[in-house]
């Protein structure tokens, strides 16, 4: 059992505070995923979880144990970094059975444990070139290899799938969560990538300035952000978020148009400034909308650009005065400046307090 | 179509003018090393014709000479050149071993004082050797080594460390951090991740640094003709002054102790010539 618990952890450089005191408990064979954008601490914290940085304060347990003083050869976990940082010198066979060698294993062991992982993540063909001969996706794959070879309690993942282009992130995307079906060891992963803190996590942490904002399982958070930051960072395209104001009951946007309160919001105040959100699923024009079930306020505007994916495609229009986003599916060429009747899914919107930026829900 | 043909011709022409410019470059820093090659097979009498004699005779009489005993213009060559490659590899390798730690820690590690400190050492090279020949006579004297290896090899060692350190520095800058830390992560102690993955990445550099430091130390003269008097500490560039007298010079004598000294160089150079190019193009970029 290698639950990871996390309290209160702190990261001071300096007089410069990177991460202030989170509180985390990933559970044994849990995929949670951090992310965040660039400079959030989530690096941060993971070097902190591998023993890489120092902790400044609070306490890192893994399976039980306080590691915080423990240097990373004795926390029994591998890491897979963002450049792979495969040793140049050692042939992929040396690089997979590097800590094994150091563990002083029998040769036998090693050599079967290298075969394994390298048939785990089709590597036998390249066993005996250096990294250098390799393409990126083959580094990576050796650097996982790399990773379980050593059957570790937990799995680290910096950022790996930054350096590879778009096509092989998706294959190496898929590759990961079998691989984590496979060992079924604890992962931790970090990215800025919030595609594939969806796809990939059992749970997403969220965190934002050294602070974890959510905590919750993909859907959670993209059916129920907590403020507009999380709105925007998870979804694509960003959630839609019109300026408003609550007036005798209903949600006057700054436009002009008026709305009913949706039924999920919470109560809200007369005169309270409010943000009114809602992703591009739930502005689709009639006809091309895929479930119309709840209520739907309806209103018209004229598409100013559109972006065709196949089987739907990205409207942009004005509403409010601000550019919001809708979505057509089983798609029809439309011309910019077309006006359509848009139907609005009122029971899957949002709504969020202008000033503090926290949704406001039942 | 003329324009392309004026193209071609002016870069065909800078082409030209660039070889040309190589060609002189080269002539200047090859040809005074080919006239001491040359001078050393050549009897005295061709040595000081003027003008000068371009196709020499050959003759082996100034290393029969120079290997002779002491009265027939001899000098002990076999003596001095131990004590050049004593002096050389013991003062190289101290200093390698002294530099590449140094350059190591400046490199990876956050101190104190870290810049300052940087810009001392390489401030420290701005004094020129001679400079230092005389107060290192008279503390050599007081301390007692004067005329020892001990006393040649710890002014080189002071010479090179921070040469090397500037060098190593540099090569251990390239490598990125997260090798240590995967190999930490591997199972590794500190130690064991330089020794088994930043140092054999770093292996090219190392070299380089070593042979600059086995270079100065094998060709440096004005030292060593201060700090050494005998025959059991003379390395061979003093050497070359036993060929002086009062009022002449044995030239060919000289030229022929002068190719015995380039020769081990060059070979070395010639050894470590793929990890010197690899190490010094790796270390580059940083400059």
């Amino acid at each position: 059992m290698t639950e990871v618990t996390l309290s209160n952890v702190v990261k001071k450089y300096g007089a410069l505070q990177a991460v202030h005191g989170i509180d985390l408990d990933i559970q044994d064979g849990e995929f949670v995923v951090l992310v965040g954008p660039s400079g959030c601490g989530k690096s941060t914290t993971l070097r902190m979880i591998a023993g890489l940085e120092d902790i400044s304060g609070g306490e890192v347990s893994i399976g039980g144990r306080v590691v915080n003083d423990l240097p990373p050869r004795e926390r029994n976990i591998s890491m897979v970094f963002q450049n792979y940082a495969l040793y140049p010198h050692m042939t992929v066979r040396e690089n997979l059975g590097f800590s094994l060698k150091i563990a002083k294993r029998p040769g036998a062991e090693i050599t079967e444990a290298v075969n394994e992982a390298a048939q785990i993540l089709g590597l036998d063909e390249l066993m005996d070139r250096k990294p250098a001969a390799l393409s990126g996706g083959q580094r990576q794959r050796v650097a996982m290899g790399r990773a379980i070879v050593r059957h570790p309690d937990v799995f680290l993942f910096d950022e790996p799938l930054s350096n590879l282009d778009a096509k092989l992130r998706t294959q190496m995307r898929v590759e990961i969560k079998k691989l984590h079906q496979k060992v079924e060891s604890t992962i931790i992963y970090v990215t800025h990538d919030q595609i594939e803190a969806m796809t990939l996590a059992d749970r997403i942490v969220l965190m934002r300035d050294g602070h974890i904002v959510q905590v919750g399982t993909p859907l959670e958070l993209f059916n129920a952000p907590v403020d507009t930051f999380v709105a925007t960072f998870i979804g694509s395209p960003p959630m839609n978020l019109v300026d408003g104001v609550v007036e005798d009951g209903q949600i006057v946007l700054d436009g002009g148009v008026t709305l009913p309160v949706p039924t999920t919001a919470g109560r809200l105040s007369e005169g309270q400034a409010i943000k009114f959100g809602f992703r591009a699923d739930n502005l689709m024009p009639a006809g091309h909308a895929v479930d119309e079930d709840g209520a739907v306020y309806e209103l018209d505007l004229a598409v100013t650009l559109t972006e065709p994916l196949g089987t739907e495609t990205l409207l942009f229009t004005n509403m409010a005065g601000v550019e919001v986003q809708g979505k057509m599916f089983n798609p029809r060429p439309v011309r910019p400046g077309e006006k359509m009747n848009f139907r609005l899914m009122l029971d899957k919107c949002h709504v969020f307090d202008a000033q503090s930026g926290h949704a406001i829900r039942r | 179509m003329d324009r392309n043909q004026a193209h071609r011709n002016r870069r065909r022409l800078l082409k030209t003018a660039h070889f040309i410019g190589l060609f002189l470059t080269m002539l200047v820093i090859c040809v005074p090393g080919l006239w001491i090659v040359l001078n050393s097979f050549r009897p005295t009498v061709e040595i000081m014709a003027k003008p000068p004699v371009w196709v020499p005779s050959f003759t082996l009489d100034h290393y029969r000479a120079m290997f002779a005993g002491a009265g027939e213009g001899g000098v002990p060559v076999f003596s001095y050149f131990r004590n050049s490659l004593i002096v050389s590899v013991t003062s190289t390798f101290i200093a390698i071993l002294i530099g590449m730690s140094g350059g190591y820690a400046f490199a990876r590690y956050r101190f104190w004082g870290k810049n300052s400190y940087f810009v001392g050492l390489m401030l420290f090279r701005a004094v020129p050797g001679v400079a230092l020949s005389l107060p290192l006579f008279i503390v050599f004297a007081k301390v007692g080594i004067i005329d020892t290896h001990f006393g040649l090899i710890l002014a080189y060692v002071a010479m090179n460390v921070p040469f090397t350190i500037w060098l190593t520095d540099g090569f251990f800058r390239q490598i990125p951090k997260e090798l240590h830390e995967a190999a930490e992560i591997d199972g590794c102690t500190r130690w064991q991740a330089f020794w088994k993955v930043e140092f054999p990445v770093a292996r090219s550099g190392v070299a380089s640094a070593g042979i600059f430091a086995f270079l100065t130390s094998w060709n440096e003269f004005a030292l060593a003709s201060q700090l050494t008097r005998s025959v059991g500490s003379k390395t061979m560039p003093v050497g070359l002054l036993d060929f002086t007298a009062e009022f002449t010079i044995n030239w060919g004598g000289m030229c022929a102790l002068a190719v015995l000294m380039i020769v081990p160089a060059l070979i070395l150079t010639f050894i470590v010539q793929k990890h010197l190019i690899a190490g010094l193009t790796f270390g580059g970029v940083k400059g």
